[in-house]
């Protein structure tokens, strides 16, 4: 089945979010849109999925016009949709969620979850998606519940599949697993529109691509146009994708951390006595997959933690046990995990969330009274220098796109006087253009001779800015190996293979 | 999985140190130290049930200490179901009847405890409670907050009173009640979800605005003309032939008005419904996650408006409980709390329709049981006896029931727009 998109225009009041946007999806083809957050790609897929509906415009499938303007009409012309967050209800099995919204009865109106059950079975032996039809979804690893997605949308007999921003919530491996799916699906007759940034991703699967930037089209090219390419199209200038490693001075140890367990409220070690130091003028990376301590580990080097024994000797002193406040003002900038939830306060505005730290000091505050004046001079010149896209600076926080949001945190934890930048996942979630931002300021903190510890789950960006990079694993620390190690190399460390049992 | 595991150990654990150490207590004090010389005797027939005993006594010391020894085995059962990490609940349960028989062994010393009339008073105080909470039930598994049980229950009650003072039938007032409640219903339904107005701030405004409008009519209209408006008769209790001649059973259950036949029938009904059928399965998804719904094609808002109205269908009958059904006259803000307490069942019984009943059965006991103890003059201050079913929902609750979940999407009106 084809389907076609003819001058989609969407507007959300002054803002234009799908600008004209023409876009034909070929039977049996993998069609990749490529876009940076906040492009319109989720707007326009929201569009064909009856989500949203178009202020102007045509859908074509195999060339006759249809009118979509309830989610019930796309899943009757066969488009299904995995959703970026997932549409499953936590607490409902497999089987109870797959048949949610077409539920057959048996006798005395009672749900006939055997039938769901042999549906599921059917589906999963046919393409290979193995899931277990009574499993409470939220006890599924996040790789099975978009099984549990595709085969959601595949019962309702898709033959057009579209999928949203579907890798990244996955480890490589899963990422690995869901590529090939695709190709399955795609040989099976399915047409596939994948939502995406990932340029990797990308080129791997796609038979077209076509690159959105503000709304807009910029154009449709085949999958063996470069990444730097891509990339270009995709931001509208050149972008540096691996900024070069040049030379540094590196200096002794500005943070040593010895033995260090960290324990869940049940006393359940989550990280089991880790050793490691960082000098000054050296990004040590964390590598891992998703949940194996890494998390809890970066809590704990400012004591957010409730549970942490060992020790945490920053430029010698200890500061484990100490306050989260004396943590950060003994000398070390943290960039939590989750900007939502921990690095801002969304409804506070900009200026505000710039002196969280610093509001109960001199000169911000003068007895008990803020001083507005100092507080917006100040907010005016972070803003100018971290390059914070803003209206005004009293705006709240929340009105702000993903990358500027953490351009504020990291603005806040910057203008402090630092030794170590923990940094927590900083690009999760970010478009090409603030990734570019954020590693270009990890890099010029290591170059003032700050230490750095960087978390994150992303290879590529592992690889590109650490200079010595420690692999957990089980809460554990594998090995702490040089950044020139192989890709391969990390992978099988990730999975926990050590070379010891690897040479074996 | 491992962590979920060992939280419900934990609360096990908490539930076991919990009734082991009530279980001592009332061993030791009612058992010992304020020996009742006296002895207690126990009726347990009613009406005309088959007689196997009429009435039992016994020394209340002895007894007192004969069923908290039986609960404190039963604490010893719970410790040695934890260790092999089984389900604790029924060692608890009897634990719990043991410490409460020994109390009763105790206080009613020298006195009589007509035992099945206590558990009869009790399951007749929770009917309301238990149409209530099926009402919140309804209402909030599919993700609206219904404060406003209070006032369904209190606006139907006034309906079938009056309804079945003019009519002089009491068929009349049941089938009016439902309307009136659904006619609360369609206020909460209408402002909550076309309107998205804060749903508790909407309820508690529902509940005066009930209780202002029924105290002026019963000021203007009932008093006066008490005969024509405020007269209305009852049902009959229908003896359901054999099994009302259970001992004990029998006249608790079987030796009832329509009214209460019909709550059981809703209550099985509810509780098939919601997890066996297709519009069980639609509330509870709108209740935890309306955007996945949305996506299937359901129409959230309108299963949300049906499942309100609904909601104030059954909660109407209860009203017409307190009139037709019981009471046999209206009274100014007669319902007293119990749409409030409704809630509270609801959400001590998790959400969940067995829950729900079993909580607000607690409730109707202890509050009978309090009632019953002053009518047969025990030393203990009736205000306080008032205060144990809440102190035993609150050991309850930290004890043995653990977090409670409500559904995800309780209270928070559905948007698209909301989706992005």
């Amino acid at each position: 089945m084809s389907l076609e998109l003819k001058a989609i225009t969407k507007t959300f009041g002054s803002l234009t979010a799908n600008d004209s946007i023409n876009l034909k999806v070929e039977t049996g083809q993998i069609h990749a849109i490529l876009g940076e957050n906040g492009a319109g790609k989720s707007t326009l897929m929201n569009i064909v999925y009856g989500l949203l509906r178009a202020d102007s415009g045509e859908i074509l499938i195999d060339g006759k016009k249809v009118e979509i303007s309830e989610p019930s009409d796309a899943l009757n012309v066969g488009i299904g949709m995995v959703h970026q967050h997932f549409m499953l209800i936590p607490v409902f099995t497999v089987a109870e969620n797959i048949m949610l919204g077409h539920e057959k009865s048996s006798k005395f109106r009672v749900l006939d979850l055997d039938q769901a059950r042999a549906a599921i079975r059917t589906i999963s032996e046919d393409f290979g998606l193995q899931v277990d039809p009574d499993a409470v979804v939220e006890t599924l690893p996040v790789g099975i519940q978009q099984k549990v997605e595709i085969i959601k949308a595949l019962i309702y007999e898709a033959k057009v599949l579209i999928l949203d921003e579907p890798t990244a919530v996955l480890t490589p491996q899963e990422t690995d697993e869901l590529l090939n799916t695709m190709r399955d699906l795609k040989s099976k007759g399915t047409s596939i529109i994948f939502i995406t940034h990932k340029l990797r991703e990308v080129r791997a699967v796609a038979d077209q691509i076509t690159i959105i930037r503000r709304g807009k089209v910029i154009g449709a090219v085949s999958p063996t146009t470069s990444e730097a390419e891509l990339a270009s199209m995709m931001v509208g200038r050149a972008v540096d994708l691996a900024p070069a490693k040049y030379q540094h001075e590196t200096g002794g140890a500005i943070l040593e951390v010895k033995n260090l367990t960290v324990r869940d409220a049940l006393g359940t070690p989550i990280v089991k006595g880790v050793n490691f130091h960082v000098n000054s003028g050296e990004v040590l990376a964390v590598a891992g997959v998703q949940g194996n301590g890494q998390s809890e580990l970066a809590r704990a080097l400012i004591n957010l933690e409730e549970h942490i024994e060992g020790s945490i000797l920053l430029d010698g002193k200890e500061i484990r046990g100490a306050s989260i406040k004396d943590s950060l003002h003994a000398g070390i900038a943290f960039i939590p995990e989750s900007r939502e939830l921990d690095g801002v306060i969304g409804s506070f505005s900009i200026a505000e969330n710039l002196i969280l730290d610093l509001h109960g000091q001199a000169p911000y505050s003068k007895g008990i009274n803020l001083s507005a004046k100092v507080v917006h001079s100040e907010a005016e010149k972070r803003v100018t220098e971290f390059d914070i896209r803003t209206q005004s600076i009293m705006d709240a926080v929340s009105t702000l796109s993903g990358g500027n949001k953490q351009k504020v945190v990291i603005a806040r934890e910057l203008s402090r006087p630092i030794k170590v930048l923990v940094a927590s996942q900083p690009t999760r979630g970010l478009d090409v253009g603030s990734i570019e931002f954020v590693h270009e300021r990890i890099l010029a903190e290591r170059d003032a001779g700050r230490g750095v510890i960087l978390f994150s789950t992303e290879l590529d960006e592992v690889m590109a800015l650490a200079d010595r990079i420690a692999v957990m694993y089980r809460g554990e620390i594998l090995d702490i190996v040089h950044s020139n190690v192989t890709r391969e190399e990390l992978g099988l460390l990730m999975a926990g293979v050590t070379s010891a049992k690897a040479g074996a | 999985m491992r962590k979920i595991r060992s939280n419900v150990q934990k609360r096990r654990l908490q539930g076991v140190i919990i009734v082991s150490l009530l279980s001592s207590l009332s061993f030791l004090y009612f058992g010992f130290l304020k020996p009742g010389k006296d002895v207690t005797t126990f009726g347990f027939v009613l009406n005309n049930e088959w007689v196997i005993i009429k009435e039992w006594v016994i020394a209340s010391q002895t007894g007192a200490r004969i069923f908290s020894a039986i609960s404190l085995v039963a604490s010893a059962i719970a410790m040695f179901a934890y260790k092999k990490e089984r389900t604790i609940v029924v060692p608890v349960a009897v634990a719990s009847f043991g410490i409460l028989m020994s109390f009763l062994t105790w206080i009613a010393s020298g006195k009589f405890i007509p035992f099945t009339g206590l558990l009869q008073g009790g399951l007749l105080l929770s009917i309301p409670l238990i149409f209530g909470s099926m009402s919140g039930l309804v209402c909030e598994r599919s993700g609206v907050i219904n404060i406003a049980i209070e006032g369904q229950l209190l606006a139907s009650a006034f309906v079938s009173g009056v309804v079945a003072s003019v009519t002089q039938q009491a068929w009349w007032g049941l089938l009016a009640a439902p309307f009136a409640g659904a006619a609360i219903s369609f206020l909460l339904a209408t402002f909550a979800i076309k309107f998205s107005v804060d749903q508790v701030i909407l309820g508690f405004v529902i509940n005066v605005l009930v209780i202002g409008l029924t105290d002026f009519l019963y000021k203007k209209l009932l008093i006066p003309h008490q005969n024509t408006w405020n007269s209305p008769p009852t049902f009959e209790v229908i003896p359901i032939p054999l099994l009302s001649n259970i001992p004990v059973v029998g006249p608790i259950f079987f030796t009832q008005s329509i009214v209460v036949y019909l709550m059981f029938a809703i209550v099985a009904g509810v509780t098939f419904a919601l997890y066996k059928t297709k519009w069980g399965l639609r509330t509870r998804a709108v209740g935890e996650h309306p955007t996945a719904a949305d996506t299937v094609g359901i129409d959230v808002n309108k299963l949300r408006f049906r499942n309100v109205i609904f909601s104030g269908l059954i909660a109407g009958i209860g009203g017409a409980f307190f009139t037709v059904g019981f009471v046999g006259a209206f009274g100014k803000e007669m319902t007293a709390g119990a749409g409030f307490i409704a809630l509270a069942a609801l959400i001590f019984g998790k959400w969940s329709p067995i829950g729900a009943v079993f909580a607000a059965l607690l409730f109707g006991f202890a509050n009978n049981l309090q009632s019953t103890l002053s009518i047969i003059g025990v030393a203990i201050p009736s205000e306080f006896m008032l205060m144990v079913p809440y102190i035993a929902t609150i050991i309850a609750v930290t004890g043995l029931v653990g977090r409670v979940r409500a559904p995800a999407a309780d209270g928070i009106p559905y948007s698209r727009g909301g989706a992005h």
